[in-house]
């Protein structure tokens, strides 16, 4: 059929089985939203652009599908690439469009005009810009495929005006076929077997479990697993809640802030089972005393993270639940007793023994009580989403998830701002769901702008801000490595976040006495609006453990 | 240990493509020594020639890395042992003499090389082999001054029935 490039973009969209999208329009992309304007997609008008990047993404790690965000060209793109590379390095599937000036004025300098393909190469799985209308349903049913298969990760389109306004015959294809793009799923038998035989020749083995856990579904698969072989399970960052945390077998997160136990599991184990996870730095530690007596078998999607970071004795490629699936089937099969029990008896031991204490009563608040409220307050399917910092490694740390999809973080970008435009996708993509964003006054400054969006939209989701004046991680680096030379730290007494939620139309609260903290949770999220509690907590308050940087896991200040 | 490897892409013949790979060799840290592109027998696929400097761990990276490129159809070393490696230079010559040209061109034809351009200060070698080759004959010219050199990278075709294809 014969149509206009940006009403071809709308169909395929709508054929993609889109239903919101988050974003900002501008000079070039306006036909584009001209197009919007009739159609049945909701559009979320963002107050910057890399909301509406980070709520894509929120959005995508809640449902396990692509989020969508638009902007225009020049600014309105350069906007959207700190939300690109948020989403490229936590694997995350979000589509964004971009305008772009039209064809014969790219390359010109023209006005709002900028190289976004080049800009977004290394940030994006990867990228494509429409320069004939008629491939353009080809192109999106492209693009939605490469984000949402395989790892996902982001896929950019950047759109020249004149292929939006331009018309042409147009037929929008079932599925396509890639050349160079054929992820493999299923696990190699022969690595399975192996695998199997390892596990059940080990004394004290752990399984590692990553975001992979959670992209692929595999919870089940992985509970079963670690039932079957009575296996304690520690959990990265990014696969928080891929494992119920109040498990008997759970040691809950490891890392530069990891739980103890977990650290102590990981390094004394023989046998390592890691899954979907690609050893980031801040979970190993030094790489050359991680797990050293340990064999590894790393089981991961994509065929680069393997012997990347950490050496791999049994590699397998493919998708965590069906290689959980085929090596829980062989396990069944061949299964001896497991030679496990003294070694969870003593990562019994520890778990006791080094669970971390919560129930402070100080004024100002410890960061601890409020994380405590908090868990207790939400049930296991609520939402909860973190900036980053110190707030982000307290939630990390302290507060237990027991669902997949139920805590969003920006893990490997680490991007400040992420958390409250994140909680507005989360909110969106599960309007049921208690939202809430565990935030410092730092991180919460740096996306403040969506408060408007959320007020204006009815998305009421809940920021507690863990006030604390500081750029509170980078201070304790200062306190711990730096003779306390708080350099560039202090974020003074401005703004009143009470005021400020106010001046928005939000609810705002302030919190100074633990006493106080359930009420004001009750109040914030019955408030009938977004709300902004000020938890005002200790101000040099640290994240403790703490592995410093290029330690062993072991090497933990408390 | 680190070794010269030689590494052969097949990539979709799309705009941008030569970027991606040599932005992604960047931004992974990779060291390449020389980079080379052209058109193959199958229409919209080209070849991209590399030779990248590195241990065992390190070219699985490259070779892995690469990929994941979703318009890089097809990756593989060759070993240069069982292999051919060619490279070609166009040389401009200084000759200020008769006797340098007559020079000049003896040593084009030991070297199997062509004059493929004369004027009346200078002529135009064409000259193709292997690096080592290439190197000795720019050595030789030196002394008659040379004004300019253009060398296209290293290009590498396996000996015998194997064959970098699409699918095996």
């Amino acid at each position: 059929m014969r149509m206009k490039g940006a009403e071809a973009i709308v169909e395929a969209l709508k054929r993609e089985g889109v239903e919101v999208i988050f974003g900002i329009p501008g000079g070039a992309s306006i036909p584009l939203y001209d197009e919007l304007y009739d159609s049945e997609i909701r559009h979320i008008l963002t107050r910057h652009e890399q909301g509406a990047a980070h709520a894509a993404d929120g959005y995508a790690r809640v449902l396990g599908k692509a989020g969508v965000c638009s902007a225009t060209s020049g600014p309105g793109a350069t906007n959207l690439t700190t939300g690109i590379a948020t989403a490229y390095m936590d694997s995350s599937p979000v589509v964004a469009f971009t305008g772009q000036v039209a064809t014969p004025f790219i390359g010109k300098d023209a006005f709002q005009e900028t190289d976004v393909i080049g800009i977004t190469m290394p940030i994006t799985k990867h990228n494509f810009q429409i320069r004939d209308v008629a491939e353009i349903p080809e192109v999106i049913k492209k693009a939605f495929h490469i984000a949402q298969t395989g790892r996902p990760g982001p896929v950019l389109i950047d759109l020249p005006k004149d292929m939006q306004e331009g018309e042409a015959e147009v037929e929008f294809p079932d599925k396509v076929e890639i050349v160079g793009y054929k992820p493999t799923y299923e696990g190699h038998p022969r690595q399975i077997k192996a695998a199997a035989k390892a596990i059940l020749e080990a004394e004290r083995p752990v399984i590692l479990a990553g975001g992979g856990v959670i992209i692929s579904g595999a919870s089940p698969e992985l509970i079963e697993l670690a039932e079957l072989i009575m296996a304690p399970v520690v959990t990265t960052l990014m696969g928080k809640g891929s494992f119920p945390e109040s498990h008997p077998l759970a040691l809950g997160v490891l890392g530069m802030h990891g739980r103890k136990v977990a650290n102590y599991a990981v390094t004394d184990a023989d046998l390592i089972i890691a899954i979907g996870t690609r050893f980031s730095d801040r979970s190993t530690g030094m790489v050359s005393c991680f797990a050293p007596e340990a064999r590894i078998i790393h089981i991961d999607i994509d065929p680069a993270e393997i012997g990347k970071n950490v050496r791999a004795d049994i590699p397998v490629v493919g998708d965590a639940k069906r290689v959980l699936r085929q090596l829980n089937r062989t396990l069944k099969e061949m299964m001896a007793q497991a030679k496990t029990k003294a070694w969870v008896e003593k990562v019994q031991q520890w778990k006791k023994e080094f669970n971390p204490r919560m129930d402070y009563d100080d004024v100002p608040l410890k960061p601890h009580r409020v994380i405590k409220e908090i868990m207790d307050f939400l049930g296991e399917e609520d939402i909860v989403t973190t900036e980053v910092g110190q707030c982000q490694m307290w939630a990390h740390h302290y507060l237990g998830r027991s669902k997949p999809r139920t805590f969003i973080s920006s893990g490997g970008l680490g991007t400040m701002g992420f958390g409250f435009p994140a909680a507005m996708g989360a909110k969106v993509a599960k309007p049921e769901a208690k939202v809430i964003d565990i935030a410092g006054d730092g991180s919460f400054l740096m996306n403040i702008q969506e408060l408007a969006t959320v007020v204006e939209n009815n998305i009421n989701v809940v920021v507690a801000v863990f006030d604390n004046r500081y750029l509170g991680m980078v201070r304790q680096w200062q306190e711990l490595f730096y003779d306390r030379r708080y350099s560039a730290v202090n974020l003074g007494s401005s703004p009143d976040f009470v005021k400020v939620a106010e001046a928005f139309g939000a609810y705002g609260t302030r919190v100074e006495k633990p006493g106080e903290i359930r009420d004001a949770l009750s109040e914030a999220f019955d408030a009938g609006k977004p709300a902004v509690i000020d938890f005002i907590i200790d101000r040099e308050c640290n994240i403790f453990p703490m592995v410093p940087p290029g330690r062993c896991l072991k090497d933990i200040i408390e | 240990m680190e070794n010269t490897h030689y590494i052969v892409a097949l990539v979709e013949d799309r705009p941008g493509v030569m970027q991606r790979v040599s932005g992604l060799l960047r931004k992974r840290n990779f060291n390449i020594d020389s980079i080379s592109v052209g058109a193959t027998e199958i229409p919209g696929i080209s070849r991209i020639t590399m030779t990248v400097r590195g241990d065992r761990v390190t070219l699985e990276q490259v070779m892995k890395q690469l990929n994941k490129l979703i318009e890089v159809v097809k990756v593989s070393e060759l070993n240069p042992r069982e292999s051919v490696i060619r490279e070609l230079a166009l040389i401009k010559v200084n000759v200020k003499s008769e006797g340098a040209r007559a020079e000049v061109v003896q040593y084009a034809n030991i070297f199997r090389g062509r004059i493929v351009d004369v004027a009346k200060h200078s002529m135009v070698v064409e000259i193709t082999g292997d690096e080592d080759k290439v190197q000795a004959f720019i050595e030789l010219m030196r002394g008659y001054g040379i004004k300019e050199i253009a060398r296209t990278g290293k290009t590498i075709m396996a000996r015998g029935a194997k064959s970098v294809k699409l699918r095996e």
